[in-house]
């Protein structure tokens, strides 16, 4: 008897829950989601989705860092941070997404770069797209908390993004104080391109005291002639582990400061990522620029 | 047409035109112009310097390669780049830094030791030759000019394709793609001034010295036989030649365009020469033509800089286009 009475109970206890969680849905439906994206677009979300594909590793790692990774489908090839995205499938690259692939992953809501051409066309397909695309600090904190707010939980991205903020402090306070307000060339790619003032990299130098010798009035990432880095003589550069290997062998440059007294930075592929990507990892882009700041200092002394 | 110069005059302008090129090289800072070179002079010494004289030497290698093409194939519009053998070049150049990213030491395009210039010499030249190699057997011979031209085409498409797609293996490549698609001058120090002089000397003088039976041809095949020539035998010389020059050239800068093309046309519209005389004026002339691009290509919007291969292809397009409405004689040789 007692057996049955509980049971009973239970199912009363189930039913509640039930009745609830449906007006909660129902509550929900009513005030549909509003995000304006970077495209000036208003997208509706009547629920969170819950199958989502991003086309962006930095969005995947915000969708991930806010809490919602089990949420997505499939990710670009690029996206390979935190391991449980990397194991998803991949839909194809930022240019060469592969349509068919995504539509048949069902995703409730597609995140993709605003200069991502798929866009249009899964749209067209009946899927609801998201374009954003964080170019300064600033925007990657926006674009944090309008993922947390399709994700269904508002206010997520800011306390997210103050934790952030505090880490970028506490490592900009590690820069020792010989190297703060050196002159730094943060090498892109060989061609050479660099990340000036303009970009959000350039902002987490400024951040970290240093002083960038690429004007922010050249675009975020203009492509250089060599030797206006020869003539600006740099006090610190950063790059990958191999350009920073091969700076030495280009024409002239061996007789910068920097790779005269071995301040330079060299990072590897992982490293490389987190520097380069407007996403949660931002703090961490900071404590790696600290720690091999630090580093140098050491040397220094 | 001809505009009826002696050729030690187009010579002594060609020469002119250099050494003011030269010093427009050497002024061409990433400030602007500037001839205080005592106070620069590390800047003019290690970078101004070897990329003036580089630009020099690869276009001249070019201007070379292009006037020997167009005398072998009797084909006006011949060019390194129009037959596949800078397409080969460059993935020679490609296969070797693939490799390199796969044996783990990854070879970056802007600074390169001794070993690594001299390996990546070798592959584009053994691509030019595959290239040039590919297009004739398509074409089956030269015979046919518009014909060898659309197999030179064809075969550098699908020869850069392949370099595409082990640049999408092999990520290490890749980062250097840019740079070497589109052409530079920008990192060419003393190291590569030196190979490419001693491609010029190389190339030049037996490709000057066999320029009788590029003559000879002019009047056909059969007679130039009936002069007692050994005719294939020049003949693959001056391809291998061709494939050296291209070669070095592609190597060092990456590809370039239509300077092999133009400068030829430009020497034959000054003066009326032997092939042993066009061909000195071709690589003066082609080099003084990447010369004046290399130094456009850094003032134009400096700091920044326009990748040289871009310039030349926009200005050396627009000519063979000119050219192509002008000879409507063309059909004739068809």
């Amino acid at each position: 008897m007692s057996l049955a009475a509980s049971t009973t109970r239970h199912a009363r206890h189930l039913g509640v829950a039930l009745l609830a969680a449906a007006l909660a849905w129902y509550a929900g439906a009513q005030t549909p989601t509003r995000i304006t994206d970077d495209r000036g677009r208003v997208v509706e979300l009547v629920r969170p989705p819950q199958r989502i594909v991003s086309l962006l590793p930095s969005l995947t790692e915000s969708v991930c860092a806010l809490q919602a990774c089990d949420r997505l489908v499939g990710v670009d090839r690029f996206s390979n941070w935190p391991a449980q995205a990397a194991a998803l499938p991949k839909v194809g690259g930022l240019e060469d997404a592969q349509i068919e692939r995504i539509v048949a992953l069902k995703p409730d809501l597609v995140l993709a770069a605003q200069s991502s051409r798929a866009t249009d066309r899964l749209e067209s397909l009946g899927l609801t797209v998201i374009a954003l695309e964080p170019r300064s600090l600033a925007q990657a904190h926006e674009v944090l908390e309008k993922i947390a707010l399709v994700l269904g939980r508002p206010g997520d991205g800011d306390v997210l993004w103050q934790r952030i903020e505090a880490q970028i402090a506490s490592a900009a306070a590690r820069v020792p104080a010989p190297l703060r307000g050196e002159r730094v060339y943060f090498e892109v790619a060989a061609t050479p391109y660099a990340a000036s003032e303009a970009s959000f990299v350039g902002e987490l130098l400024a951040r970290m005291q240093l002083r960038n010798i690429v004007p922010g009035s050249l675009g975020p990432f203009p492509t250089l002639s060599p030797e206006f880095v020869v003539r600006a003589r740099p006090g610190l550069v950063m790059a990958s582990a191999q350009n920073v290997a091969e700076m030495r062998r280009r024409p002239g440059w061996a007789a910068l400061p920097a790779l005269r007294q071995g301040r330079q930075c060299s990072f590897d592929l992982a490293q490389n990522d987190v520097l380069m990507r407007a996403g949660p990892r931002l703090g961490e882009a900071a404590d790696t620029i600290a720690d091999c700041l630090v580093g140098l200092g050491k040397d220094a002394r | 047409m001809n505009v009826g110069w002696s050729a030690p005059r187009l010579a002594a302008a060609l020469a002119a035109a250099v050494v003011l090129l030269v010093i427009a090289g050497l002024a061409a800072g990433s400030e602007g112009w500037s001839f205080a070179w005592r106070d620069e002079w590390t800047l003019v010494a290690e970078i101004r310097a070897p990329r003036t004289l580089g630009a020099w030497g690869v276009g001249a290698l070019l201007g070379l390669a292009g006037a020997i093409a167009q005398g072998l194939f009797r084909n006006p519009l011949a060019d390194p780049y129009l037959l596949g053998s800078a397409a080969g070049a460059g993935l020679g150049v490609v296969l070797v830094l693939a490799a390199g990213g796969l044996l783990g030491a990854s070879i970056g395009w802007t600074g390169l030791g001794w070993v690594t210039q001299i390996g990546l010499v070798v592959a584009a030249f053994a691509g030019a030759l595959v290239g040039v190699g590919l297009t004739l057997l398509l074409a089956h011979g030269a015979a046919r000019p518009l014909v060898l031209l659309l197999c030179g085409v064809v075969v550098g498409v699908m020869l850069g394709a392949i370099a595409d797609l082990l640049l999408l293996l092999s990520p290490d490549a890749l980062r250097g793609r840019q740079v070497f698609l589109l052409g530079s001058t920008g990192f060419l120090g003393w190291r590569s001034v030196g190979l490419l002089a001693l491609a010029l000397v190389l190339t030049l003088p037996i490709a000057v010295r066999f320029a009788r039976a590029l003559d000879a041809l002019v009047l056909g095949e059969a007679s130039a036989t009936s002069l007692g020539l050994p005719l294939p035998r020049i003949r693959l010389l001056l391809v291998a030649l061709m494939a050296l020059a291209t070669g070095s050239a592609v190597a060092q800068a990456g590809l370039v365009a239509f300077v092999g093309l133009v400068a030829p046309h430009l020497v034959r519209r000054c003066v009326v020469v032997t092939h042993g005389a066009l061909l000195a004026l071709s690589a003066l002339a082609g080099g003084a033509l990447l010369l004046a691009a290399d130094v456009a290509a850094r003032s134009v919007v400096a700091p920044q800089e326009l990748p040289v291969g871009l310039l030349t292809a926009v200005l050396g397009g627009a000519y063979l286009m000119v050219l192509l409405r002008r000879r409507r004689g063309l059909g004739v040789v068809v």
